[in-house]
């Protein structure tokens, strides 16, 4: 169904539809909202909420959220707006490789810092058993490296292991 | 016939000339200052053993030492870096965008250039990342999501004609703008990095050689043309439109310019370039040129041991 504005109450997974600021203004059905996006981002990382200010947030296909450094009109068919940065079509949303090593620098909690071994590991796809009394679900994977942490990607934290999320693409051999 | 014999008349030192095009280049990488300092990076390598060394001419590049593949590296995972030849970070300081403009890179993939331009902006603003190939658009997209760049917007296609469609106002701030006859906005400057004969780059591809014809040279011009009137169309009164290229062909380089300032209203700007280079020519086989295809610059492979390359800055009249 279409609107006047273009805009559907359904999701169109060939363009991109800017999120609604808030439940208030949603109009496709479903559809999660810039506010709860930045809220989820903000309460497991512990970021500061005015980290995404610059940003506006897009869906393409269902649950597939991007963040984009501008705006341009919605709906908007191109073949990519800024950057991949959360999945919420599953129960548990779950952030990009991208978004994490962009934003996970400015975490401050649900990170865990692995060890050269578990690092290089973690890069390889591998699932590691670091030190971790913390939260479940997923986290920032990072390492030191050149005096500071910094994020490699995406690690699933369940039953006492880390499962590394880094995509069959990105993966290496160091 | 050997291309590069054609640029004797060109080139002041064509011995110097050709033996440089035939030595091989050493690996570069551009520091991605989105996520990294060139310090960080320098200390990365460090720690890791690899070994390089400054450029010289821009803080951001480094040669890499020949047993160095920069693809397994931690810093090219963190995207702290950028496989880039050194050359070709010219065009992008050329044209200089300030955060938060509205750029356009109509001939963008696989994106060293689109990557280097969101940097220099601090990824605010928009930056359109155009190309017809879908395959080396996906390429785009990847080096562009590990550098962390999101003021990234890709599309795909023709880049003679571009739509601004795309990119009209967003109903949020429609007052302050102002619009294009196609219902988009301009941009506030462009990077044109056409496709061309690429002879600039036979030091890290010999078969560029093989495969140069003149029938080529001749129709690539026209789609060169037709693709920098373009960006000169779409470009606000008062802007900025780099044209570079890696080929010494006149025909694709100072002719496409004359032809361009010839129909459209813009003009050649001088500009600042530290490394060795000489200036555009005004006369080829036959041809004359407007004289401000001077300002254009060339750099010869003998000159920095670099890559060849090609570059001139345009402003659209106000």
């Amino acid at each position: 169904m279409s609107r006047e504005d273009g805009s559907s109450r359904e999701n169109d997974g060939q363009r991109f539809d800017r999120l609604p600021a808030t439940a208030d203004e949603r109009i496709v059905e479903g559809r999660v909202t810039r506010r709860e996006v930045v809220t989820w981002w903000v309460e497991r990382f512990g970021l500061e909420p005015a980290a995404f200010d610059g940003h506006t947030f897009w869906e393409k296909g269902a649950g597939k959220v991007w963040a984009f450094a501008a705006d341009v009109g919605s709906p908007a068919e191109i073949e990519a707006l800024g950057m991949t940065f959360l999945r919420t079509r599953q129960e548990h949303w779950k952030p990009t490789t991208d978004a994490i090593q962009r934003f996970g620098r400015e975490a401050t909690r649900n990170v865990v810092v692995l060890d050269d071994a578990d690092a290089r590991a973690f890069l390889r796809g591998e699932t590691t058993d670091p030190d971790w009394d913390g939260d479940w679900g997923y986290l920032v994977a990072a390492h030191e490296i050149a005096d500071d942490i910094e994020p490699i990607g995406v690690g699933l934290y369940l039953h006492g292991e880390l499962r590394s999320q880094v995509p069959k693409g990105r993966r290496r051999q160091l | 016939m050997d291309p590069l014999a054609r640029y004797d008349p060109i080139v002041a030192d064509p011995e110097a000339f050709r033996a440089a095009c035939e030595r091989p280049l050493p690996s570069v990488v551009r520091v991605n200052e989105i996520k990294a300092t060139p310090d960080r990076v320098a200390r990365a390598f460090e720690a890791a053993g690899v070994g390089f060394e400054p450029v010289g001419w821009h803080d951001g590049l480094f040669r890499l030492a020949d047993d160095v593949s920069p693809g397994n590296t931690w810093p090219f995972v963190h995207g702290w870096v950028y496989g880039q030849e050194e050359v070709s970070a010219l065009p992008a300081r050329v044209l200089d965008p300030d955060p938060g403009e509205r750029v356009l890179d109509p001939c963008a993939a696989p994106g060293s250039k689109t990557t280097q331009l969101a940097a220099l902006m601090d990824d605010e603003g928009l930056l359109v990342a155009n190309d017809s190939n879908l395959g080396r658009l996906s390429a785009l997209r990847a080096n562009a999501e590990r550098c962390g760049v999101t003021s990234v917007a890709v599309t795909h296609a023709d880049a003679r004609h571009l739509s601004l469609k795309p990119f009209g106002v967003s109903e949020r701030r429609s007052e302050a703008r102002r619009t294009t006859s196609d219902g988009g906005e301009p941009f506030d400057r462009a990077l044109v990095d056409v496709p061309c004969s690429c002879e600039g780059t036979v030091r890290k591809n010999p078969d560029v050689l093989e495969e140069w014809s003149p029938s080529h040279v001749e129709g690539i011009a026209g789609v060169q043309r037709d693709i920098l009137g373009r960006a000169v169309e779409v470009t606000r009164p008062g802007g900025t439109v780099v044209y570079s290229t890696c080929t010494f062909a006149p025909e694709e380089n100072e002719a496409v310019l004359d032809d361009v300032i010839a129909d459209h209203d813009c003009r050649l700007v001088e500009f600042d370039l530290t490394l060795e280079h000489v200036a555009g020519v005004t006369e080829w086989d036959g041809d004359r040129y407007d004289p401000s295809v001077r300002r254009a610059k060339r750099v010869y492979p003998h000159h920095n041991d670099t890559g060849g390359f090609f570059c001139a800055k345009l402003e659209v009249a106000a």
